[in-house]
């Protein structure tokens, strides 16, 4: 967990968010939190990677001008609602279309043909789907293998409104220039426009590309083994927590997958310093897409 | 006789850098010592979406070789680190990296405040921060922390720099210890060194 040392945010700016009121979060102050949450309402970060916990805390102090964490802590304790703000604050929901398109490609020229040899149908998991821009990637590129209804998908995240965003399918426009490059990149058999109407200067996205895909809202620190996958997507999420939580993680994630079934995570994780990583081997190292051998 | 006020008390060197850096920063590693002690740890301006090539380009007249952190990477002595693309890179206190996809901030990912702040405050007084050439005020924060903890702030020269807007920044918010062109900041560091022999 955190140390006992202080957490010094000097003038109280944390990086460019250029306020002027003088703001301390001390490890202590992030305990307290933790804490709080874990009591109101169950859900527990007092593993999250200290760094990127403390920014965003002190970026909820500063989005809701609450001038100390005894305020925040009080209005996580009495407000409900606030809560459920705070959560989607707390947690980095960041994220692309076909992020990496060499994964992407990865995934549709070897990991899938691979999955198909052995089976006629198969089921995939994205736990930390964020607003769900990795899903759609996944029905992209299953849709143009001609196989997407041979597949079933779990799309899951810890927050309920960014879940409902991945349901929705609504992007803003802006974004698509980015998801369009990477779709190039990728090397997709169409254009990324095919796959969506703008309306409203929103990107809405083909429904029937999801219309088999179930979305949970599924907390990986405390939720338990509900499945088995072929594939479980884990990328970018593992980052936010500490060593030890990643490691309790991983054993869940592990727990779901099939013999011989395949977990992904983000380009810049990996599994060599965890605890069970002699259960996979590695498939793609330049990928981080990793086999599992052994139950 | 020594021309900087050096001792062997630190444990870390972090640079930052932006538009116009890259000439500089070959500069520096190229001119390393080879049995440089101490990490060093680099945070520069780069293309969000091109993931290979830039640590190899770094890498080719570096004497050391350039690497990326994985996630929860331990930080080692003697080891050149990069933030990679499309992430923020942090220290953490157990020396170790943290990535994150946070939003950008100063319009970059990475960004040169987050991992100059972090190290600030992992390393306290015993960090080295070095800010060089750039085009937008990224950094300007984080020099200021290393140097509210106590630690030691050098920003390229602004005559020095391609595009000095950067170094001015942090000049403007902090009293930096040093302004150095390039060659007198490879000259601070094989000084800094020595103490370490
Ligand atoms: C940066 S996004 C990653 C999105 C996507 N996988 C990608 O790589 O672009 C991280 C996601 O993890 C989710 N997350 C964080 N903690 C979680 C937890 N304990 N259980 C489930 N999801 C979590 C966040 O809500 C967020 O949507």
């Amino acid at each position: 967990m955190f140390d006992s040392q202080k957490v010094y945010s000097g003038s109280g700016n944390s990086p460019g968010h250029g306020s002027d009121k003088i703001q301390e979060v001390e490890i202590a102050d992030l305990r307290k939190i933790t804490q709080a949450v874990k009591n109101c309402y169950g859900y527990d970060f007092t593993e999250y990677a200290m760094s990127s916990f403390k920014r965003r805390i002190q970026r909820i102090l500063e989005l809701y001008k609450l001038p100390t964490v005894d305020h925040l802590i009080k209005k996580i304790e009495t407000e409900k609602a606030f809560f459920e703000e705070f959560l989607p604050e707390i947690t980095v929901n960041v994220t692309e279309m076909f992020r990496d398109p060499s994964f992407w490609r990865e995934v549709r020229d070897h990991i899938i043909p691979n999955i198909l040899l052995n089976h006629e149908t198969f089921s995939i998991w994205h736990a930390g789907c964020s607003s769900g821009e990795e899903v759609f990637s996944m029905a992209i590129l299953l849709k143009e293998m001609g196989i997407l209804d041979k597949v079933n998908i779990i799309a899951s995240d810890i927050d309920k409104p960014i879940l409902s965003k991945a349901e929705k399918g609504e992007y803003i426009i802006k974004n698509m220039e980015l998801n369009e490059k990477n779709y190039i990149r990728f090397q997709g058999t169409s254009t990324l426009k095919n796959y969506y109407e703008e309306k409203n200067g929103k990107a809405v996205m083909d429904q029937s590309l999801i219309k088999k895909v179930s979305f949970r809202n599924y907390d990986l620190v405390r939720g338990g083994v509900f499945n088995k996958f072929d594939l479980i997507l884990c990328r970018n999420v593992m980052i936010y927590f500490n060593q030890n939580l990643q490691n309790s993680v991983l054993k869940k994630l592990h727990e779901s997958l099939f013999k011989y079934g395949y977990l992904a995570i983000g380009s810049k994780e990996s599994l060599i310093w965890c605890e069970i990583a002699n259960k996979f081997i590695v498939v793609n190292n330049e990928e981080k897409i990793y086999k599992k051998i052994k139950e | 006789m020594s021309q900087f006020n050096v001792s062997n008390i630190f444990k870390a060197v972090v640079i930052g850098g932006s538009a116009g850096s890259f000439q500089g920063i070959t500069k520096i590693l190229a001119n390393l010592p080879e049995n440089f002690e101490l990490p060093l740890i680099l945070c520069l301006h780069r293309l969000k979406h091109v993931r290979n090539g830039f640590v190899e380009a770094l890498s080719l007249k570096s004497v050391k070789p350039v690497t990326e952190p994985i996630d929860k990477e331990s930080i080692r002595k003697g080891k050149v680190y990069l933030a990679p693309a499309n992430y923020h890179m942090s220290l953490e206190l157990g020396h170790s990296f943290s990535l994150s996809t946070e939003e950008m901030i100063n319009n970059s990912r990475p960004a040169i405040d987050i991992t100059l702040e972090t190290a600030a405050y992992v390393f306290k007084e015993k960090l080295i921060g070095i800010l060089l050439s750039g085009a937008n005020r990224d950094g300007a924060m984080g020099m200021k922390k290393i140097k509210d903890r106590g630690g030691i702030t050098i920003v390229q020269d602004p005559s020095d720099c391609m595009i000095d807007t950067m170094p001015r920044a942090a000049m403007e918010l902090t009293k930096v210890d040093y302004v150095l062109n390039t060659q007198k900041i490879i000259d601070f560091l094989i000084e800094l060194n020595k103490q370490y022999k």
